[in-house]
């Protein structure tokens, strides 16, 4: 994925989350902004019977972009992206989506938020097993009263989009589970929204159909450029798939940044525990391993842009004999040899 | 580890403490025996029991006074005319002519299209058979009749109680409020219903519509709302992200999901509703309720056994249809095949039409030939069995029933009846409490209070005493064969389809076979609630050992656990709730026929109501006995209940 232009856009976020909170337990409200706010889960529980699902978390999705939320079971993920559109009432805090406040949104409001503006996969598909391939994708049409003929014609092109062609007709139970989940990505797409969220969209499905589905949402990135927030439990399609990820723990945001930053440096010892198994010349930039040129150099080798990825850079700086410049635009940031790459890709080495 | 030995602990106190107070019972009730047993005579009438007399005639001889018993009036008459009108066309010539407007040809080709319009055609052909039973052994009329009135009760039924259902589905909140009112309701014996039925609307058959589409109610409701609330949540969950209201949710995605398990409901529907119309016969219902019931109350059993076996048939193939319908739904068909059932389906009504008509044109096809005639031979031949068996077959059942008598059912009469009262509340009150925890108590104390303030202490007591002879067969009946059908895959094939038609048919049919064996005693009612109860108590038992997972009894087994070890050890023990379920639900079905017992010369209660039937100066004992069973029910249900719920394991509330 390429960066996200941050310039582009009319400069307002697409969805921006203010120190959002969901605690679950009795009289959950006074918990946000009091002493007891700043307790661990374990504690917060012992002494007030409620659960910080999500803890003060903040951060803004441009438009466009893939932003992907990372956390183990329990760290309070798939509440955070139910907040987005109250289909689990926030605690505290505020989402504003398009500039709207969600929170202020009235029950007929919102319901037009979900109609239009913001479309779900799940885990799980949710796909209504007494309806046709065709009817669940048209499904979301149906509800915002659109006739028949239109939502059918507009499901129809849906079915080809997500490659489903031929299956129109077959019943959810028909279908294996990739299939199924194209299925939901289907009647998710159908409304044309404007962001998508996705919660755990392939953890159900096997490692090979994940793969593909994973390709399938780079391509409708490419060619809608939705918005789109992707839950995921798993490191490696959050590197994969997210212009930036937030990594959250116990309900807390505790790292936001792109791929490399987040493996190239991790906020602290949990983040790095988690990011340790990646192979870091997937994933690291030059600008991560270069070192500052010395006097000793020799600067009329090749040069390559500071954002090229180590494993691409690799072949180019072994075969020079002689240091590479690493340039940001025209400006000399740095240089890289064989030392340097060797580092990355033969001994995983820390480099922060 | 320190909580289970807080709960072995616990258990261990509540095992003596229940010892304790058994004790304390026996030796007080041996001491006192006999004293301040607030026995009566039958024609004493409490002041509770007077005042409803008194209500009872007032109702009887001034009914246009009051606005509600006008509005009453008006429901019961219209729907009577309801009923009037359709034994016009089915069952019942009317006025001004010599047949029904429909023949029996045609209802045969009515009955046999709708059959196999919901069921399917195999189902279409048992239905010719069903009804040629009907005509053959003699009770055409009656057999007609009742469908009428099982019919129309469950339409009401359905439809005010599947949108109460849905109601409750999405609702916590009235969920609340009916569940309370559904309990009582399915805690009440049918038989209990009758009596404040015929004091706000008399008798007849809009009575019975009405008595038996309230007793059909809670099934319906709560399986329809049980339905909707086992919705997938992740689906309703995809729903509601896409922006639907809830009324699109409700009837979009709960309902249509929800539609195989509220046809479930429909089923249970229909047949409470049946064995409703078939008692219903008490307060002149017509149908074949009435045969049964004339012919028990002059000990004809050849005629009650055979008006008895096509209830028991019409109630198989009521259930085997209306399951068959429910499990069709949602079948997915080829086009082809959709278009060819429904060219079948149109020809078949044109052929039930003109079966139709050529049943109002002759009439041999109109009133059902009197031959061939299968109904006396099967008069005859039950009579002779029963004849054989009251001059020869005491040699087995005597001493079966004074074992009985003597060794169970007079120790227990005297420890509940003949032992002071307060004696007998106390004890009831502290069981009430250890066995179903403190909840259980305190409504062991409002319905013992309830018990004496209706004045019916001592009948209540000695029917208590059957009932619980009644339900300790029952229980130890479930866990030999519930146990033996866990363990053996074979028996379990041969027996269960026989307990599932023996639960389908009518409890009072039992108590033809029952009267046949064992006479006019107080044994017969209590072996007719046993064949009654057993089945459902059996697959409780059944299905909870074999709910003990396969890994625990494997390990156990390589543990060198002896099939008895396993069982005693293993299986019972993990299967408690399933146990303590059954026994809830047994004692309920044991109560409901001990009381209907009463119309076979059973003592106690069940006498009392139906001689509230025949005896106006009786009718306030009558009802007061039914208030006093209901309080007995509802008693020992709130106390195995709470036993389920102590010994579940997720600690949730079962049933």
């Amino acid at each position: 994925m390429t960066e996200p232009d941050q310039s582009t856009a009319d400069g307002s976020p697409a969805l921006r989350v203010d120190h959002l909170w969901k605690v679950f337990g009795p009289r959950a409200d006074r918990i946000p902004g009091s002493p007891e706010g700043e307790l661990s889960r374990a504690e917060l529980r012992e002494r007030t019977g409620c659960t910080a699902a999500v803890k003060d978390v903040s951060f803004e999705v441009e438009q466009g972009e893939v932003f992907v939320i990372m956390g183990l079971s329990g760290s309070g993920k798939s509440t955070l992206v139910r907040c987005l559109t109250r289909l689990i009432e926030p605690t505290a805090g505020e989402v504003s989506i398009g500039g709207q406040d969600v929170a202020a949104l009235s029950t007929s409001d919102l319901r037009d938020l979900r109609r239009e503006q913001v479309s779900m996969v799940f885990q799980h598909f949710g796909l209504l097993p007494h309806r046709r391939v065709v009817d669940n994708i048209a499904y979301g049409l149906e509800v915002r009263g659109e006739k028949k003929s239109e939502r059918l014609a507009r499901a129809q092109e849906v079915v080809d989009l997500v490659g489903l062609g031929g299956y129109e007709s077959a019943y959810p139970d028909q279908l294996s589970g990739g299939m199924q989940q194209r299925v939901g990505l289907g009647r998710a797409l159908a409304g044309d929204p404007s962001i998508l969220l996705f919660d755990e969209p392939f953890s159900a499905l096997d490692p090979l159909i994940r793969r593909d589905m994973q390709q399938e949402v780079v391509r409708l990135h490419r060619e809608m450029s939705k918005t789109m927030v992707f839950i995921t439990h798993d490191l490696n399609e959050a590197l994969k798939l997210g212009d930036r990820i937030l990594i959250m723990r116990d309900g807390e945001a505790v790292q936001v940044g792109t791929p490399d930053e987040v493996v190239g440096a991790p906020a602290d010892d949990y983040v790095r525990d988690f990011v340790s198994e990646v192979p870091k010349s997937h994933v690291l930039t030059l600008r991560w391993v270069m070192r500052p040129p010395t006097s000793d150099d020799v600067l009329d080798g090749p040069a390559l842009p500071v954002g090229t990825i180590v494993q691409d850079a690799a072949r180019t700086v072994l075969r020079a004999d002689r240091p590479v410049r690493v340039l940001d635009g025209d400006e000399l940031v740095g240089v890289v040899t064989e030392d340097e790459i060797l580092r990355v890709i033969v001994a995983e080495e820390d480099v922060a | 580890m320190t909580v289970a030995d807080a709960a072995g602990r616990a258990g261990s106190r509540r095992g003596l403490a229940l010892g304790g107070v058994a004790i304390v019972w026996i030796v007080l009730a041996f001491v006192l025996n006999g004293r301040q047993t607030l026995a009566v005579a039958r024609s004493d009438l409490s002041d509770f029991q007077r005042w409803v007399n008194g209500v009872n005639e007032d109702l009887g001889t001034d009914r246009g006074g009051n606005a509600v018993l006008r509005v009453l009036d008006g429901l019961s008459s219209a729907l009577g005319s309801v009923v009037s009108t359709l034994q016009g066309w089915f069952s019942d010539a009317p006025a001004g002519r010599p047949v029904p407007e429909v023949g029996w040809l045609g209802v045969v080709a009515i009955a046999v299209l709708v059959v196999w319009a919901v069921a399917g055609w195999r189902w279409g052909v048992l239905t010719v058979l069903v009804f040629g039973a009907f005509g053959t052994f003699g009770y055409w009329e009656e057999s007609i009749d009742t469908l009428l009135v099982t019919f129309l009760a469950v339409l009401i039924t359905l439809v005010l109680g599947i949108p109460l259902g849905l109601w409750m589905g999405i609702s916590p909140r009235v969920t609340t409020v009916v569940t309370p009112v559904l309990d009582v309701l399915q805690t009440m014996p049918s038989f209990v219903y009758l009596l404040p039925i015929t004091l706000a609307f008399g008798i007849g058959a809009a009575p019975a519509v009405i008595v038996t589409a309230i007793y059909a109610f809670a099934p319906v409701v709560r399986v329809t709302a049980e339905g909707i609330r086992s919705v997938d949540p992740g689906v309703l969950e995809a729903s509601e992200s896409v922006g639907t209201t809830t009324r699109q949710r409700l009837l979009g995605v709960q309902l249509p999901m929800a539609r195989r398990t509220i046809l479930v409901g429909v089923n249970q529907t229909i047949m409470a509703a049946l064995s409703m119309v078939t008692i219903a016969a008490f307060i002149n219902s017509p149908g074949l309720g009435v045969p049964v019931i004339t012919a028990l109350q002059s000990l004809d059993v050849g005629t009650a056994f055979t008006a008895g076996v096509l209830i028991a048939i019409m109630a198989i193939w009521l259930d085997r249809v209306t399951t068959q319908a429910g499990e069709r739904t949602g079948l997915v068909r080829s086009p082809s095949r959709t278009r060819r059932r429904r060219a079948g389906l149109v020809g078949g009504a044109v052929a039930a039409g003109v079966a139709v008509y050529y049943s109002r044109l002759y009439l041999d096809l109109a009133a059902f030939p009197e031959r061939p005639d299968l109904g006396s031979p099967v008069r005859d031949g039950a009579q002779a069995v029963a004849d054989w068996v009251s001059d020869h077959g005491s040699v087995v059942t005597r001493p079966v029933t004074e074992a009985f008598t003597y060794g169970l059912l007079n120790p227990f009469q005297a420890l509940l009846a003949d032992s002071p009262w307060w004696l007998t509340a106390g004890a009831l009150v502290a069981i009430g409490a250890l066995v179903g925890g403190w909840r259980s108590g305190v409504t062991s104390v409002a319905c013992v209070a309830i018990i004496l303030a209706v004045g019916i202490w001592h009948e209540a007591m000695v029917t208590l005493a059957s009932a619980f002879v009644g339900a300790s067969i029952t229980i130890l009946l479930a866990l030999v064969v519930g146990v033996w059908m866990a363990n053996n895959h074979r028996v379990d094939l041969v027996v269960r389809p026989v307990l599932d038609t023996a639960q389908t048919i009518p409890p009072f049919v039992y108590l033809v076979p029952a009267l046949a064996l064992f006479g006019t005693t107080r044994f017969t009612a209590i072996v007719a609630a046993v064949v009654y109860a057993a089945p459902v108590a059996i697959k409780l038992v059944c299905d909870g050992v074999r709910g003990v997972a396969p890994t625990t009894v494997e390990a156990a087994t390589a543990a060198g656990s002896s099939r008895w070890q396993l069982i005693t050890k293993v299986q019972l023990p993990m299967a408690r709730s399933s146990v303590a379920l059954a026994a809830n639900q047994g004692l309920l079905y044991v109560f409901s026929v001990v009381v209907i017992g009463g119309l076979v010369g059973g003592v106690g209660l069940g006498y009392l109501v139906v001689a509230g039937f025949s005896q106006t100066e009786l009718f306030g004992k009558g009802l007061a006995a039914g208030i006093a069973i209901t309080a007995l029910a509802i008693m020992f249900d709130r106390m195995t209940q709470g036993w389920v719920r102590r010994t579940s394991p997720t600690n949730q509330v079962v049933g």
